[in-house]
């Protein structure tokens, strides 16, 4: 029989394969005592020799396919591999005490990881999980029972687990692992990042394909509507076979269109950029044929780390970026951190409503120094391609002239310092908040450019938790209320001669395309596996008939009413 | 014996990017280093010695090595200080 379990679409694409189960071994340890001393340490010593031996080509992987600040994590790990602290109690005890190796790694390590977790700091406490990562590693070893690596796959598979770490991920081997699906997470979460970039079809949040899928049954995933078959039917095989077969034709077609224009069928021409968050992710963009850069969303550089960028490393990101997208546009944002995205470091407060709290600008005005850093190595990068600057969460026009005013500080001392900055920067501004886009008008005299960032827009106007699943009904782009606003600021911007991109991922929906392609909207910014689709949509709709169709779906009553239209006239 | 006092003026204190630098480069010592602060002294040569003192921004900070190559030590340690940890 087969099961039939829905998740989260959270990678486009199918894969038809065999289970492979990610899972930890059991790693109980017992108390044994011990009479050859000799014979316990040199087992200690190979299991230790061994995880350095992982841990190191896990790093080595890690830094040629993601980078180095990815990597160093794992210099950390092997660093307490050769801790002395550590290794020299676990061997005086297996001395002192004759008991077996793995109890006396155990007993080590929990004392050290009790002590980091009682440490009055959360960074500290992140630090346990360090140190249980890599004694598991160690301890697996001594046990016979190795973590299974990912990097020894030599079959096709799918990746069943309850989660996937960055260890894991950065592990993955696209010639074996066709896709996965896991128990926990959301189109957000790491792992649904990853998978997209690295484009592996995935499915997330089933909760419970860990219970259902057994290790060698035949699985199907299908990233494009979120669904997981397991034990499938010769039908329903047959059925996905098909739909595999139809996306791949799909593909192809898509990829002819990755050196031409974005346009409609009549002629139009609209810029179809992507979403990137660090520039490791350019080889997409360039792969997907995107026009530009429509967000490069900053605080990749400061998460995953202990302490601020420095001016140094952010310029040289922003500048790789601008100067490899070779005069392209690329618009940064600068620093959207609070809410869901945290910075250790930083030890802010815990908020009631973080969504609605000490985030994005509001939080850059006030702690302006490490604002300062950041527009100083964007002021120094603009000299090197075309790079426009764009603040998050703007409430209110007095937020930006702030933002504005500090970036001419700025700029005013670089070129004193004698440095080179671009002397025509575009400066805009996201359009998250309600009250910014209905004073669009005023904004549109001062800012260079608008970009809707529709994931908040929706979540603000419509007051609704986007982590909250019961309310998650609520999210819904394509509400007429949302439209509407959509247009005043794409209008606003026209009338004083300002452009509007989007940069959410409305901008990427196949439903929504053909309604803000009829709204005007100017520049739409998305995932980069999702340009070329998009570029062949666009390519196959007339301006005319898409005004026409928005023109009707703002005067509609309900979402479902114009999801309908939508469906009825273009897809 | 060898020793220099340093003030740490990282924002973040010594956290896992620094720690791991000092420790890496005293592990190139034969000497025995230890870092003191707040009236506790742990061996440099230990990530997690090193890490469990949480040094913050501000604190003041000495290291001490003793054995044949302390000075050069005390002299590689201060190069590493001077790289965003210390003045």
């Amino acid at each position: 029989m087969s099961k039939n379990l829905s998740g989260i679409a959270a990678s486009a694409g199918i894969a038809i394969s065999k289970v492979f189960r990610l899972e930890t071994p059991d790693l109980t340890v017992e108390k044994e005592t011990i009479e050859n001393v000799q014979e316990e340490t040199d087992r200690l010593d190979a299991a230790l020799e061994k995880a350095k031996g992982e841990l190191q080509v896990i790093k080595e992987k890690t830094k040629n396919d993601l980078g180095e600040e990815h990597a160093e994590i794992f210099s950390a790990h092997l660093l307490v591999l050769s801790d002395p602290e550590l290794v020299d109690p676990i061997r005086q005890k297996v001395k002192d005490d004759k008991v077996n190796a793995a109890f006396a790694l155990k007993e080590v390590s929990d004392q050290f990881v009790t002590m980091f977790e009682t440490m009055d700091n959360e960074y500290m406490k992140e630090r346990a999980a360090d140190i249980r990562d890599v004694s598991k590693r160690v301890l697996a070893h001594i046990l016979g029972k190795p973590m299974v690596s990912l990097a020894e796959l030599n079959e096709e598979v799918v990746l069943v687990a309850d989660d996937l770490t960055p260890s894991d991920t950065a592990q993955l081997n696209k010639d074996f692992v066709k896709g996965f699906v896991t128990d926990i997470g959301g189109r957000t979460s790491h792992s649904a990042i990853m998978a997209r970039s690295m484009e592996i079809p995935a499915v997330v949040g089933t909760k419970t394909v860990t219970q259902e899928a057994e290790a060698g049954e035949m699985v199907i995933i299908d990233g494009l509507e979120g669904n997981v078959i397991i034990n499938p039917s010769e039908a329903e095989l047959n059925e996905y076979k098909q739909k595999l077969e139809d996306f791949q034709e799909k593909k192809k077609e898509w990829a002819k269109l990755k050196n031409e224009l974005s346009k409609s069928k009549d002629g139009v021409h609209v810029e179809l950029a992507a979403n990137i968050g660090t520039p490791n992710d350019l080889e997409g963009v360039k792969n997907n044929g995107a026009e530009g850069i429509g967000l490069y969303r900053t605080e990749f550089l400061y998460m995953g780390r202990d302490e601020l960028p420095t001016e140094e490393e952010q310029f040289e990101a922003y500048k790789k970026v601008v100067e490899d997208m070779d005069g392209k546009p690329v618009v940064i944002r600068t620093l959207d951190i609070g809410g869901d995205k945290e910075l250790p470091y930083l030890d802010l407060p815990k908020e009631m409503n973080p969504f609605l709290g000490f985030r994005a600008i509001r939080l850059c005005l006030e702690k302006d120094d490490i604002f300062r850093t950041q527009l100083r190595a964007l002021l120094r990068a603009s000299a090197f391609g075309n790079l426009k600057i764009m603040f998050p969460m703007i409430a209110t026009l007095d937020e930006f002239r702030q933002a504005k005013a500090l970036l001419e500080e700025e700029q005013e001392k670089l070129t004193k310092e004698g440095t080179e900055v671009s002397d025509s920067i575009e400066l805009g501004i996201m359009v998250e908040i309600p009250s910014t886009a209905v004073m669009a008008p005023q904004f549109a005299k001062e800012v260079d450019f608008f970009s809707i960032g529709t994931n908040d827009l929706i979540q603000y106007t419509m007051a609704a938790d986007r982590m909250n699943e019961q309310v998650s009904y609520l999210y819904q782009p394509y509400n007429p209320a949302i439209l509407r606003l959509v247009k005043m600021v794409i209008d606003a911007s026209h009338a004083e001669g300002k452009w509007t991109g989007m940069c959410g991922e409305m901008a990427g929906d196949e439903t929504a395309i053909p309604l803000l392609l009829g709204l005007g909207l100017d520049e739409f910014s998305m995932s980069a596996t999702s340009v070329l689709p998009a570029r062949s949509q666009i390519s196959q709709i007339t301006k005319e008939e898409a005004e026409k169709a928005a023109e009707k779906a703002l005067q509609l009553n309900t979402a479902e009413e114009v999801k309908q239209l939508v469906e009825k006239t273009f897809l | 014996m060898a020793e220099k006092t340093f003030t740490i003026t990282a924002e973040t204190g010594i956290h896992a990017r620094p720690a791991t630098q000092l420790v890496n480069k005293a592990g190139q010592y034969e000497s025995e280093i230890t870092l003191e602060y707040n009236g506790k002294s742990v061996n440099l040569k230990s990530i997690m010695g090193v890490m469990s003192l949480g040094v913050g921004q501000g604190s003041e900070v000495t290291i001490k090595a003793e054995g044949p190559d302390e000075e050069e030590a005390i002299q590689g340690l201060d190069e590493i200080m001077k790289q965003g940890l210390s003045e």
